[in-house]
């Protein structure tokens, strides 16, 4: 990071007067829990007792064959909750705690995130309220019920497209309102400094163990790392610790039915610099400087938004971005089920979609890491009813 | 001078200052909207600049910005109306407008057309002082004052700061949260008046949940120099879709009978 709170020229801090001093909060309380072995200690607890870390760096001998490279799936599905997302919301949820916070908000797509900050708020006695798009809560009902169940609060929000960029907009508000007493939970690397900062720590766990794991079966790095990019923060989370090697990084965007439609959420991909929920990063926009709505068959990446540090990486030309489109992603989803017995969430099928429309590119021995941040158990209804219509 | 400092030299009593979206609900209405505030004695007018995601915003002005953007309104339009207004109007117009407008279209060029079209001063909702160093540079180039918000939860080391880069006014936020309508001014808003006025000398003027002329009362007696109000007038705005004559009768009444209570 250059000067506070930027990745190169992308991040800030532009939010509501009202924001800027639990921002300042935040970061001073942040600063404090990294220097502090009490936290760490909490914090690792939590995840080799509850959350299940260790996940395993698995094998896939049938896609390896078939698609002629060693591929190796990093297992977030197997966090408890289904999905990568209780790295971040279990450290959030202790360093909220430690700032004397008595509430935690959240906005959710897919209701991954959601989900994992029900799952903290239930374990850490602190209740929790989600911002979920209308359409989402629809067509992710399965996980409005788990959250409800662990005692969680979904608000559907009916203002402007009704999808992840409203939920978070309607936080925001919340927030403001309630500021004093109430922590903002981002799922993801974005918004306002030190959330992208602080969000990639949480999850960096990923890369850690990746990276450990893959020496101790492969003698060496990989050549390829790859992982679904929606605000980005299973991406981050895997690639951070690799950023210094020579390893390739490949994040993978939702292109929705093409790019060229314009029904896409490939932000990376097709947009330009702008600022939306406190951060300059790129950003879907029309001419005017207004977001625009975004499309992807996987609500969790259906974000017009990207994290500061994937705008400068993919500037500095360090991680490629691309896009893979709906029935690629659809084809992949049943792809890994049949031949690994793997169902993985929508989003990270994105990942897998990529591997496997190139895989003339690798060689045998080529090492492939995909990041398969989510299990997907809560697309099955989504995906069934859309077989249905074929 | 500038017009804004113009008008808190000017008057000998609080300025009333009154806010609309740009294009709400259409070019020509908003301006006649506009016409009407003025002629009721608005001393200052603010437009907003209609964004797809006004986070620091309550419905009744997010829905304003969605009926402006249906209508088809771009940041040119935006200074078509000012330009229009301008003919016959010398009352200080400002923008509140969320950054990315601003970014996108490239803050020098948008500080330009601004103030040809005759803009006095820009507040930008998701701006805090610290990320403000290019937008106050070209601002301040270009004369047009970089109106700041203040919030209660704003410390005083950071009231200082902003009111070292504060022009024309600084806009005290009277809630915690986003516009809107609410019954009473809190208590809260009139410490962060009293706790603003130690640092400055710059007019202060309270917005956010303003509405009635109790609520304008409370808060010139506490000392406010002005009053802002958005989401009531936004509200006379949207209940009179399709009758202008009406709407600029009550447009007129209200600000009149607000007035008379500072």
């Amino acid at each position: 990071m250059d000067k506070k709170g930027r990745f190169g020229k992308y991040g800030g801090q532009y939010v509501s007067e009202t924001l800027m001093n639990a921002l300042i909060e935040l970061e001073t309380g942040y600063e404090k829990v990294c220097g502090d072995p009490g936290f760490a200690r909490d914090l690792t607890a939590l995840q080799t007792e509850y959350a299940g870390r260790e996940t395993p760096l698995t094998f896939c001998p049938n896609a390896s064959e078939d698609l002629g490279c060693k591929i190796y799936l990093k297992r977030e599905d197997l966090v408890h909750g289904g999905s990568h997302k209780l790295n971040n919301t279990l450290g959030q949820a202790l360093h909220a705690k430690r700032m004397g916070k008595k509430r935690l908000i959240a906005e959710t797509g897919a209701g991954q995130h959601g989900v994992a900050t029900a799952i903290v708020g239930a374990v850490l006695g602190m209740p929790v309220e989600v911002y979920m798009g209308e359409i989402d809560t629809k067509r992710q009902a399965l996980n409005v019920f788990r959250m409800e169940l662990m005692g969680a609060k979904v608000i559907p929000v009916t203002t402007g497209t009704k999808t992840l960029k409203d939920a978070i907009n309607e936080a925001l508000r919340d927030w403001v309102a309630n500021v004093r007493d109430t922590y903002y939970l981002i799922g993801s690397v974005v918004g306002p400094h030190p959330y992208p900062l602080m969000v990639r720590d949480f999850q960096s766990v990923i890369g850690k163990e990746a990276r450990a794991q893959v020496m101790k079966k492969e003698g060496r790095l990989p050549d390829t790392i790859v992982a679904c990019v929606g605000g980005g923060s299973n991406a981050m989370g895997i690639f951070y610790p690799f950023i210094k090697d020579k390893v390739e990084l490949v994040g993978v965007e939702a292109g929705g039915e093409g790019i060229e439609t314009g029904k896409h959420s490939a932000t990376l991909c097709a947009g330009e610099a702008g600022v939306l929920h406190g951060a300059l990063s790129y950003l879907l926009q029309d001419d005017d400087g207004q977001v625009l709505p975004t499309h992807s068959i996987s609500a969790g990446l259906d974000y017009p938004g990207s994290g500061p540090e994937h705008s400068m990486l993919k500037d500095e030309k360090r991680v490629t971005y691309t896009a893979v489109n709906d029935p690629d992603v659809l084809d992949a989803f049943r792809y890994l089920s049949r031949k690994e017995g793997i169902i993985p969430a929508l989003e990270s099928a994105h990942a897998v979609a990529w591997v496997m429309k190139n895989a003339d590119r690798f060689d045998r021995d080529d090492i492939v890491v995909i990041n398969l941040s989510g299990r997907g158990d809560k697309d099955v209804a989504e995906v069934a009813a859309l077989q249905g219509r074929h | 001078m500038g017009r804004i400092d113009a008008v808190f030299t000017r008057l000998k009593r609080p300025t009333f200052i009154g806010f609309t979206v740009a294009g709400d609900p259409d070019k020509e209405t908003c301006i006649r909207a506009a016409r009407a505030l003025i002629d009721g004695g608005t001393d200052i007018l603010e437009l907003g600049v209609p964004f797809s995601d006004p986070v620091a915003d309550g419905p009744t002005i997010q829905k304003a910005d969605e009926r402006s953007l249906a209508a088809g309104t771009t940041v040119d339009t935006v200074f078509t109306i000012v330009r229009e207004l301008r003919k016959n109007t010398d009352v200080p117009i400002v923008f509140l407008a969320y950054y990315n407008m601003i970014y996108h279209r490239g803050i020098d060029r948008f500080y330009r057309e601004a103030s040809e079209a005759g803009v006095d001063g820009i507040l930008i909702a998701d701006m805090p002082v610290e990320e403000s160093d290019d937008v106050y540079e070209i601002a301040t180039r270009y004369g047009i004052d970089t109106i700041f918000l203040v919030a209660q939860t704003t410390s005083n080391e950071r009231i200082k700061k902003i009111a070292a880069r504060a022009k024309g006014y600084l806009y005290l936020v009277a809630v915690l949260g986003v516009t809107g309508v609410r019954d009473t001014v809190s208590s809260g808003a009139l410490d962060l008046l009293s706790r603003v006025r130690k640092h400055t000398k710059i007019p202060l003027a309270l917005g956010f949940g303003i509405s009635t002329p109790d609520h304008a009362k409370t808060c010139t007696s506490a000392g406010a120099d002005g009053v802002i109000v958005g989401s009531a007038i936004v509200d006379i705005v949207g209940k009179n879709l399709g009758s202008p004559d009406a709407m600029e009768r009550d447009l007129k009444a209200y600000v009149e009978r607000m007035k008379k209570a500072i």
